[in-house]
Parts: structure tokens; C-alpha cells; sequence
């Protein structure tokens, strides 16, 4: 068990050291001058020199790269050319958007697809386990974004329910800022939900075709029992596998959704930041999102070892 | 009256018929022997006793148990019969436990779920069920998962499942194919043992005559899906009226007419094994510890003489598998040398070893894994020829697979087809084709014939035992079938984990065996003559 | 984890009796042929010039004119979904292309090699897998400039792993077979086995998973143009015709449903395909059947 987890510590350690020396080179080979971007067109070479010197950038590849990764271990990210604010500021009063964003989505998704996924295996070849499968085929090929436009036609422009875009904060109370994320998180959810049942069902299907479920039936236990006793948990390997994956894919999705609701999150920073060359705040988010990514892969690695006892033993 | 009883059962699945107007019965404390070969239906049999049939299998006739007319019975019925009163015992132990359950759990699941106890009782009554199958509390508690237990101990588990609540029929599908000999009979034994304590009706499912003929009171001979014939074991064996019983009890006994093996040839021997040894490293337990490494073959030395046909036998996991590789060259010894045709082929690189690979060849235990099944049997037979020094052109090529097709009995048309198109019988000559098309001097071959049915497996022992006498080609044979061994070596090694422990004549190390891991495994083989022999004096 | 493979054993006659007896594979099959076919007619003609302003005509609803109506320039909507089309496969297309040509041969070549090459391939894997596919793809885009070629190449970098991952795990379940050990007793070398062993029975495979990623790159495609990283203007795309009914939700909501629709049958249509083929080629599907 624990050389299990000390390798995949090791691995996800490893594999951020690794990231972050991408992000920075990418970052670096960059065109454009933040000194000058900073100063603007009309600024001197001499000033522009002399920020350079101020900010650290004639300094060694090597020695900024140390500095830059100090700098994200103490939470200390630079100040942002753009906004001229701490970088940590802005992330923090982003994430209080996405984040939530993200797990109702998360939330959202495992809630639908987990039921329907037993519900489709349970009832294989019948007409329900058909109609659920076809709504889920029919929700893997839906944009997520056009998804969203849909439900703001409907829900916002048609009935009026929600609002269509933009988040009033938190401080305007939860249940307006809750409403404000619903629309933004069923668009994420749906598509991600229809993945899910879909894998569920067919890692339910997988193992009910093992012996040892026949030995189970072998048993008197009947069908539904099984199921839930014996399948379940051998269907969660891959199941969890794509739960994983999901999650980078709800960040990566966020980036767009927030576009489309005009939410102030981490994803439009980061595409704004982009646009706008603010790199100092392209290169943090960036690194928040890959450690969060490789965090959860790590989350998902250590629960294998609880659902599955011969990972837990390997010597 | 029987406890079981089956009348006129006919079995279609889809369109596809499996039964044909079976009969059988099953007394209680009676065990009924269901002989048969591959695709009898004989495991469909066991499974529309238990109604877990798939969902495209249609039955009727009759099929009544304790006077429950089982083919109309409910799910909820056949819910409560099953692991209560109707236990069953599948072929495959490494498959048939829950990886992701403790043993105790599987074992007092069915437990609880058919009598209500608590979960305190039900664990108390699984841990002495699992005492009584031979794994004692202080060497495997309840809280053992499946993968910590080697197939032999699984297969107990599953027997302990089966006969928890103390069934009145206990069902044993193919119980110990999976199994080597040793293990074989004392699985056998547990399971007679059981069944007499209990006064269960036990339906003993086989290919293997002996097997059934040692444990059965009475037979049933089952050929596509029809009863040849019914009858009291030795009787039906002794006298072997039915020509499919005669003809299923002399395969079993087969052995290939040779003539004088060929004369130990001076000169220098065709393959010499010195001295090795070959060691697995063990896992990782920590960034900078590792398990104790494993030795598979330890120390092993032999000689092998030009066409001679030799056995190499042990119990599986006794590394005979690891040696037949190391001689192949596809795996390197940690120590020790070998030679064939006095050229060392240890450490040698690809290109230096063509000489070596274009003199030997292999066969392999499974007809049906051995060929790519996206290529036709042209390219499959002539894949060794890429070992030829000079390639031969296509019309070579074709006319060298034809005659080798030709060689073990097949059709020169068959080279276009795909490995698929033929049975399991033809594709093991298909096998044996490959081996001989460079004309090599030593063939190995892994358990050659015993995924085979009886009939079909005489057929290739006495193939090999041909081309042996007309190419004067030496077979290595790894077998943990001694009446394989019997029939077609002149020579038998017996390996016991890792170490050679005893060689010498075939005849007389089976006959008289010296070493205990030899007596062990003569006396653990099944053996159709010894085992009707019994059955008469047991009978008077 | 372990991968089984069940190799059908069947000849190209019956796998395309089968494929026609399967409802998932026609659908797909038709309708990723309606949408390639659609994409073709459209280099030669279109119902109406998409680069051409008719301002009188904007934003129309759907009529006998403009079946899908008109946006707020006046272009036909149907023609911008057809010449839309190409661009979107296209991209898609080259994409799967990259990931399949860069990542079976590394995938493979772990597989064969195994040890320390194949652990560091697979780290490198690890370390594509750890950037979100859309975010790193928005970065290049951004960095590099937008267009479609560097849509191509953002999706395409994303492809490999994926491709490296399917062909590494089916290679590894096909190595412990019997039949690559007797073509090592042959002599072999392990790059002649990838081949000719190898390969062919991981193809379908392969195909499956080439259909599921061409699905996910048009919708990346989609989404990248969207915001406004892919193909640019006047080139229509699906994705920005999108962006551009946004604003115009509520008087023309047609110019958001249609090309959205576009998106939706073209990756149904691919991933019923992708389905159907697995159907039709795993043995253990066709068991539940």
C-alpha cells in the first residue's frame, strides 16, 4: 500500500515539476516585451531597460525559473501588468466563482449519470435502458456552450426564470448567486452526465459478464442484488478513471461557459489574460489549473487502492 | 426417487441446437458422472439446471428437482433454491471469486441471504465452512481476498460457497481442469468427502473419463447434445457396449504404435543445458526494498540426444515453462549455458542466433491462441522460413507450406484460409505444420494436446509420434500429463520446483517412481485402467 | 489496468453482412456520409454566396428562400452551415491524423520496448494528460495567432497521447499471445512484430478511437472558433456563427438552433459510427445482444 502511494506521489510530484518548466519556457519563448507592453509604445529604450532590470527579467533563465517557482510556492504570484493588482488577489476573487461552478457541475453530473448508468444496466435491451442510452448518445454530441445558448433562450429570454448572464456576487446573497450559476452549471453538467452513464453502463455490463457474478447468481442472490453487491464496486475502477478526467475537462469547460454566462471567473481571466499578453497571470492560473488537474488524477489514483484490494497489497 | 430428474430436455439457443431429448437423474447421495466432449452441451446442461442460461436459450422437456418442476419455476423461486438447496462448482477458480470481496464475505453472503442469520452467525458458520474445505482459520482468516490465494485454495473457496447451507445437489462443472494433477485429486477428494458426509446428489461434469469414472457411481455419455449412453459406471466402462463409449475409453488410453525408438545416437548430443538458473526480481515494497526475488529454475542441467523424445514434467509453477523458454532463447538465463548442436545460444544476439532458431521449433498448448488471427495460414506456417538464409520466393514458398500441410494431414487448399475456418484439432496440426516446415532437429511443445477433446488428442499423439519416426526429429515435451508422457517419450525429467529431481526411463519412473515429487504426481494422475480395476473390486 | 482484446475471427464479407444489419452503424454511417457529401457539394456550389453582404436581407427567419433564414448581415445560413462543414472536418480530420501518426507508433513502441523507455513515454503521456486539452489549446492558439492551421496543431498535440495510451494498452494485450511468441521462435524482431502482428489486430481499435476523437475535435474546433481562435472571418464556421447569434438571441434565434444543430447530427452521426463499428467488431458486445 504505501509504496502504491509513494509512487504515485512521486509520479504526481514529478509530473508538476515537469509542467511548470513547460509553462515557463512556453511563457518565455513568448513574443513580445512585458517591460515594453507595460510601458507602452512611447516609452525609452532606457526606461524600458530599466523596468527590465526592476522586474528581474535580465536576470538567468535558470535563476527566474527558481524565482518564478519560490514565488507560486509562497503564494506570492506577482502583480498582474494588466489590472495592477497582486495576482492572488484576483485569483481568489475568481475562484469564489469557479469553484463552485465546477463541483455543482461535478456534483451535477455524478448525481445523473451514476442512476442512470444502474439503471440502463439493470434493465439492458429493454426500452428503458434504450431511451435513457439514447438521450445519453444525443447529450455526448451537444457543445456545451450551444447547450448553454439554448438554455438562456429558454430559461432566461422565453420564461424569464433566471438570469442569462453575468454573477451579482456573493455578497448579494447565496441564493441570488446560487441562481446566477445554475444555467452556467446544467450546461457544463449534461454533456459531461451523458459520458459518465454511458461508461457506467458499460463497466456495469463488463462485469456482469465475469464469473464470479455467475458464482454470486450461483449463490440465490438475485439479479438486482448482484448488481449492486457485486458489480458496482468492480464497475467503479473505470468509472472513477473518468471521473478524473472530467474534471480537467469541467475546468477547460468553464473557460468557455463563463464567456458565454459573462461570469467574472477563473476561466475568463485566464482567456482574457491571454488576449491581453498579461502573462504573469496567464502563467499562474495556467499552473493552478494543471496542479488542481494532477491533484485529482492523485485522488483518483489513491481511491483505485481503496475500491481494489489487489492494488492496496501489491508488495 | 430421484432427486433430480430430467426427461426429454431439448435446448435450442438462438437458432443453434444444444439439447436433443436429454435424459438424467440424480439420486440423493448419488454421484452421476456427465461425460462428454467439447461442445456436448454438457455445461448447458448444468446450467438449465440452475436456470442461469442466456437469454436467447429456449428449453423444453422436463426438469424436476425435490418434485419442483424447475423449467416453469419463477426467478423468486429459483432465487431460493439456488446456493440452498442446488449448489454449484465452476471450472475456472482464478475467475470465479469477487476480486474486490474478503473470502469470508463471498462465503457468508449466501448465508445470510437464504437464512436470515446475523451477520455474527452467518461469519461463524463461513469460518467453519472454510475450516472443513481445508483453509484453517490461522493460515487464511475470513478478511483473505481472492487474489492472495493460489488457484487450488480458490477453488476451495468456491466449494465452500457451494456447500455452505448443505444443498441436496451439489453441481461440479469441469471442478478441477484448471487445476495440475496433484491439486486435481485433492480437490476430488474434498469434493467426495463432502458429498458422503451430507448425503448430497453430486452431477460431476468432465472431458475427463478417468477423473469421472474414479468418483462417479453412475455415467451419463453425452455426444452433441444427445445421451449415447446411461448406466452403472464400471459396467458401462468395463464392457463398453456403446461404440462412443468404446471409442472414448480407447482415445483416453491411446498410445501411438512406435516403433524402437530411435537408437541412442553417438556423437554429440543435439542440446545441452548447463547449470541454469533463472531468477525473477521481486516487487518493489518501498522506494529502495524489494521483495525477495523468485527462482524459477534453479541450477538445471540436461542433455538431449538427436530424436530423442523427451518429457519434461512437474506441477504447474514448477518452472518448466521457464526452462522450455530459456531453451527457445526467448528468455535469458540468470546463469548457466546452453548449447545446441554444440553452439552456445546463451547471450546471443538475434542475427547470431538464425542457425539455432531454423533447428528448433515450437508447438504450444492452446490451438487457438497460437496463430494471428488476421493472416492466413500461407503466411502463418511459412512465418519461421524468415530464418532462412536465402528467401525463398513465393512459388518456393507455397510449394514448402504445401508439403508441410500435406505432412501433418492437410488439405494444400487450406493454405488460404484463415486459422479461424478450422477446428481445434486442425489448428494443433497446423501448429505442428510451422514447426517442421524448416525441418528442425528439436521441437518443443507446451502441453501440446491438452486443450484437445480424447479423440482428437490420439489423433495428434500419434502425428507427433509419426513425423518423430520419419523426420527423426527430438521432441521436448512439457506436459503435467503423465499418460501424455506415456505414450510418446522415451526419456522423462521430472522438475519439482525449479530443481530436476529425478530423470530416467519413461516407463520406469512412472512405474517406479523414486523422488516424492514424482510418487506425488503418479499417484495423483488419473488413470482409466487403475480406475475401473477399482471399481470392479469395489463391486466384487 | 489490463485490456482484454477479443480478436474477431471473421472474414471482410461477413463483418459487412453484419455492419448492415446494425442500426448504430448505418445511422452513423449515413449521416457522416449526408455531412461529408454536404461539405463537398458546398466547394462548388451553395444556395447562396456566403461572402457576399445583402443587408436588405437581414436576419430573416426561415423561409422557402433561406430554408435555415438569414443572419444579420444578410448571408444564408444554410450556405454558411455547408461551407462551415469543411472547415470543421477538416480541422478534425488533420487532428486525428496527427494524434494517430505521432501516437500509435510511440504507443507501440512503448509496448514493445517496455521498461524504462515505456515508463518515460508514458510519464510524458502523464504530462500532456495534466494541461487541460481546450485551455493548452486555447494558449496556442493565442500565442501562435488564430487560425485554422493552429487549431489543427492544438487539437492535434492533445490527439497523441490518446492515441499513444489506446495503442500502448491494446499492444500489451496482444504481446502474451502465443502467436507473437511464436513469431519471436522465428526470429522476429520486436519492430517486425509491431507490424505485422501487432498493428493489424489493434486496427479496429484504433478506428474506434480514431472516431471518437474526430467527434471531440469538431466539437474543440467548435469551441475554439467560438471564441474566435478558429477559422477567420469571412471563412464561415459553426462555431462563430454561434458567437455571432449570441447577441441576437432574441430576434433570431434561428441563427443560433441551425448551426448548433450542424454540430449536434455531425458528431451524433460520428459517434454512432464509432459505436456501430465496435458492435460489429467486439465478439462480447454482440453476446449482450
Amino acid at each position: 500500500m504505501t509504496a502504491y502511494l509513494l509512487k504515485r506521489l512521486a509520479i504526481a510530484l514529478a509530473t508538476l515539476l515537469l509542467a511548470s518548466m513547460v509553462v515557463f519556457a512556453v511563457l518565455e519563448i513568448l513574443p513580445g516585451d512585458p517591460a515594453r507592453l507595460m510601458l507602452g509604445m512611447n516609452a525609452s529604450a532606457d526606461q524600458v531597460e530599466l523596468l527590465r532590470n526592476q522586474m528581474g527579467l535580465n536576470a538567468p533563465l535558470a535563476l527566474r525559473y527558481l524565482h518564478w517557482v519560490g514565488g507560486l510556492l509562497s503564494l506570492d504570484f506577482g502583480r498582474s501588468y494588466t489590472y495592477s493588482v497582486p495576482v492572488i488577489d484576483l485569483v481568489r476573487e475568481r475562484l469564489a466563482v469557479s469553484l463552485p461552478l465546477a463541483l455543482i457541475a461535478l456534483a451535477l453530473s455524478t448525481m445523473i449519470a451514476i442512476p442512470v448508468g444502474l439503471f440502463s444496466a439493470s434493465r439492458r435491451g429493454r426500452a428503458g435502458d434504450t431511451i435513457s442510452m439514447g438521450a445519453a448518445q444525443l447529450g455526448v454530441a451537444v457543445p456545451n456552450f450551444w447547450f448553454a445558448l439554448m438554455l438562456i433562450y429558454v430559461f432566461a429570454v422565453w420564461l424569464r426564470l433566471v438570469p442569462a448572464g453575468g454573477f451579482p456576487g456573493w455578497s448579494a446573497g447565496i441564493w441570488l448567486a446560487l441562481k446566477s450559476l445554475l444555467l452556467p452549471a446544467v450546461a457544463l453538467a449534461l454533456p459531461q452526465a451523458a459520458i459518465l452513464a454511458r461508461v457506467t453502463r458499460s463497466a456495469l455490463i463488463e462485469v456482469l459478464n465475469e464469473d464470479y457474478v455467475r458464482t454470486a447468481r450461483a449463490k440465490g442472490l438475485p439479479y438486482r442484488a448482484v448488481l449492486w453487491r457485486h458489480a458496482l464496486r468492480n464497475a467503479m475502477i473505470p468509472v472513477l478513471t473518468i471521473l478524473g478526467l472530467q474534471f480537467a475537462f469541467l475546468l477547460a469547460g468553464t473557460i468557455i461557459i463563463e464567456n458565454v454566462f459573462y461570469l467574472p471567473g477563473l476561466g475568463r481571466l485566464v482567456f482574457q489574460a491571454i488576449t491581453q499578453r498579461d502573462l504573469i497571470v496567464v502563467e499562474s492560473v495556467v499552473m493552478l489549473l494543471v496542479a488542481a488537474v494532477i491533484a485529482v488524477n492523485l485522488l483518483v489514483d489513491l481511491s483505485y487502492a481503496v475500491v481494489d484490494p489487489r492494488l492496496r497489497s501489491r508488495q | 426417487m430421484s432427486l433430480l430428474d430430467i426427461e426429454n430436455l431439448s435446448l435450442t439457443i438462438g437458432d443453434t441446437p444444444i439439447l436433443k431429448g436429454m435424459e438424467l437423474s440424480v439420486a440423493p447421495g448419488e454421484v452421476m458422472g456427465l461425460v462428454g466432449e467439447s461442445g456436448s452441451g454438457k455445461s448447458m446442461t448444468a446450467l438449465t439446471v440452475m436456470q442461469l442460461l442466456p437469454h436467447a436459450a429456449r428449453a423444453t422437456g422436463r426438469v424436476s428437482f425435490d418434485g419442483i418442476d424447475l423449467l416453469a419455476a419463477t426467478e423468486d423461486q429459483m432465487c431460493a433454491l439456488r446456493g440452498d438447496d442446488i449448489g454449484m462448482v465452476f471450472q475456472e477458480p482464478m475467475t470465479a471469486l469477487n476480486p474486490v470481496k474478503t473470502i469470508g464475505e463471498q462465503v457468508a453472503e449466501g448465508i445470510r441471504w437464504h437464512t436470515k442469520a446475523s451477520r455474527a452467525e452467518a461469519e461463524d458458520r463461513a469460518r467453519k465452512m472454510l475450516d472443513r474445505v481445508g483453509l484453517p482459520q490461522a493460515k487464511f482468516p475470513m478478511s483473505r481476498y481472492p487474489h492472495e490465494l493460489s488457484g487450488g485454495q480458490r477453488q476451495r473457496v468456491v466449494i465452500a460457497i457451494a456447500c455452505a447451507l448443505k444443498p441436496k445437489l451439489l453441481i461440479a462443472d469441469e471442478p478441477t481442469t484448471a487445476l495440475d494433477v496433484v491439486l486435481q485429486a485433492q480437490i476430488l477428494d474434498l469434493l467426495r468427502d463432502l458429498v458422503a458426509e451430507s448425503r448430497m446428489g453430486l452431477l460431476l461434469i468432465s472431458h475427463d473419463l478417468a477423473v469421472v469414472t474414479e468418483m462417479a457411481d453412475r455415467i451419463t455419455i453425452l455426444r452433441r447434445g444427445e445421451v449415447m449412453e446411461t448406466g452403472d459406471t464400471a459396467r458401462t466402462l468395463s464392457e463398453q457396449l456403446h461404440p462412443y463409449t468404446r471409442q472414448l475409453a480407447q482415445a483416453s488410453m491411446h498410445v501411438p504404435a512406435r516403433a524402437r525408438p530411435h537408437g541412442i545416437e553417438t556423437g554429440r548430443p543435439l542440446l545441452q543445458v548447463e547449470g541454469v538458473t533463472r531468477d525473477y526480481a521481486g516487487r518493489r515494497t518501498s522506494l529502495f526494498r524489494r521483495a525477495p526475488g523468485i527462482r524459477a529454475v534453479d541450477d538445471v542441467s540436461l542433455s538431449m540426444a538427436p530424436g530423442q523424445s523427451v518429457a519434461l514434467v512437474g506441477r504447474s509453477g514448477c518452472g518448466k515453462s521457464t526452462l522450455a523458454r530459456m531453451i527457445l532463447a526467448l528468455d535469458r538465463p540468470s546463469s548457466g549455458t546452453i548449447r545446441f548442436r554444440g553452439e552456445t545460444i546463451t547471450g546471443k544476439g538475434e542475427t547470431e542466433l538464425k542457425p539455432a532458431r531454423r533447428n528448433m521449433q515450437v508447438v504450444f498448448q492452446d490451438p487457438y491462441g497460437s496463430f494471428d488471427p488476421r493472416q492466413k495460414v500461407e503466411k502463418l506456417v511459412a512465418e519461421p522460413l524468415h530464418v532462412q538464409d536465402k528467401k525463398p520466393t513465393r512459388a518456393e514458398r507455397r510449394e514448402m507450406v504445401a508439403h508441410a500441410l500435406h505432412e501433418v494431414g492437410l488439405d494444400q487448399r487450406d493454405m488460404d484460409k484463415y486459422p479461424h475456418e478450422f477446428s481445434g484439432g486442425q489448428r494443433q496440426r497446423l501448429s505442428i505444420a510451422r514447426a517442421i516446415i524448416t525441418r528442425p532437429k528439436l521441437v518443443v511443445a507446451d502441453e501440446p494436446v491438452s486443450a484437445l477433446d480424447v479423440s482428437i488428442r490420439a489423433q495428434i499423439l500419434d502425428l507427433f509420434a509419426e513425423l518423430n519416426q520419419k523426420l527423426g526429429i527430438a521432441y521436448l515435451f512439457i506436459t503435467h500429463d503423465l499418460t501424455v508422457a506415456r505414450a510418446i517419450t522415451d526419456e522423462v525429467l521430472v522438475m519439482h520446483d525449479g530443481k530436476i529431481v529425478e530423470r530416467g526411463k519413461t516407463n520406469e519412473v512412472l512405474d517406479h517412481p523414486q523422488s516424492e515429487a514424482a510418487k506425488a504426481l503418479v499417484s495423483a494422475a488419473p488413470d482409466l485402467h487403475r480406475a475401473i480395476a477399482r471399481r470392479m473390486q469395489e463391486q466384487g | 489496468m489490463t485490456l482484454h482484446i477479443d480478436i474477431p475471427e471473421e472474414t471482410l464479407g461477413s463483418i459487412l453482412a453484419k455492419a448492415f444489419r446494425n442500426t448504430a452503424f448505418v445511422a452513423g454511417f449515413v449521416i457522416t456520409l449526408l455531412i461529408l457529401a454536404m461539405a463537398i457539394v458546398s466547394y462548388g456550389w451553395t444556395p447562396y454566396d456566403v461572402t457576399k453582404l445583402v443587408i436588405s436581407d437581414k436576419t430573416q427567419a426561415p423561409s422557402l428562400a433561406h430554408w435555415f433564414g438569414t443572419d444579420h448581415f444578410g448571408r444564408d445560413i444554410l450556405s454558411m452551415v455547408m461551407v462551415g462543414a469543411r472547415n470543421s472536418i477538416a480541422v478534425a480530420l488533420v487532428a486525428v491524423g496527427i494524434g494517430m501518426g505521432v501516437g500509435v507508433p510511440l504507443g507501440a513502441f512503448a509496448a514493445a520496448r517496455g521498461g524504462l523507455v515505456d515508463e518515460a513515454l508514458m510519464r510524458l503521456n502523464d504530462l500532456v494528460f495534466a494541461f487541460p486539452a481546450l485551455l493548452s489549446a486555447i494558449m496556442i492558439t493565442a500565442i501562435f495567432g488564430p487560425g485554422a492551421v493552429n487549431a489543427i496543431i492544438a487539437i492535434g498535440i492533445f490527439n497523441i497521447p490518446v492515441f499513444a495510451r489506446v495503442a500502448r494498452a491494446g499492444a500489451l494485450a496482444i504481446w502474451p499471445r502465443e502467436f507473437i511468441l511464436a513469431a519471436r521462435a522465428a526470429g522476429k524482431s520486436s519492430t517486425q512484430i509491431s507490424i505485422e502482428h501487432v498493428l493489424p489486430n489493434i486496427a479496429t481499435l484504433l478506428l474506434v478511437q480514431g472516431t471518437i476523437q474526430f467527434a471531440l475535435g469538431i466539437l474543440a474546433e467548435a469551441g475554439l472558433s467560438y471564441l474566435g481562435l478558429g477559422a477567420q472571418p469571412p471563412m464561415p464556421s459553426w462555431g462563430r456563427m454561434l458567437f455571432d447569434a449570441q447577441t441576437r438571441m432574441v430576434v433570431a434565434p434561428w441563427m443560433a438552433i441551425f448551426p448548433g444543430m450542424a454540430i449536434v447530427v455531425t458528431v451524433l452521426g460520428l459517434n454512432l459510427l464509432g459505436d456501430g463499428i465496435a458492435d460489429i467488431l467486439d465478439p462480447k458486445s454482440r453476446r449482450q445482444r
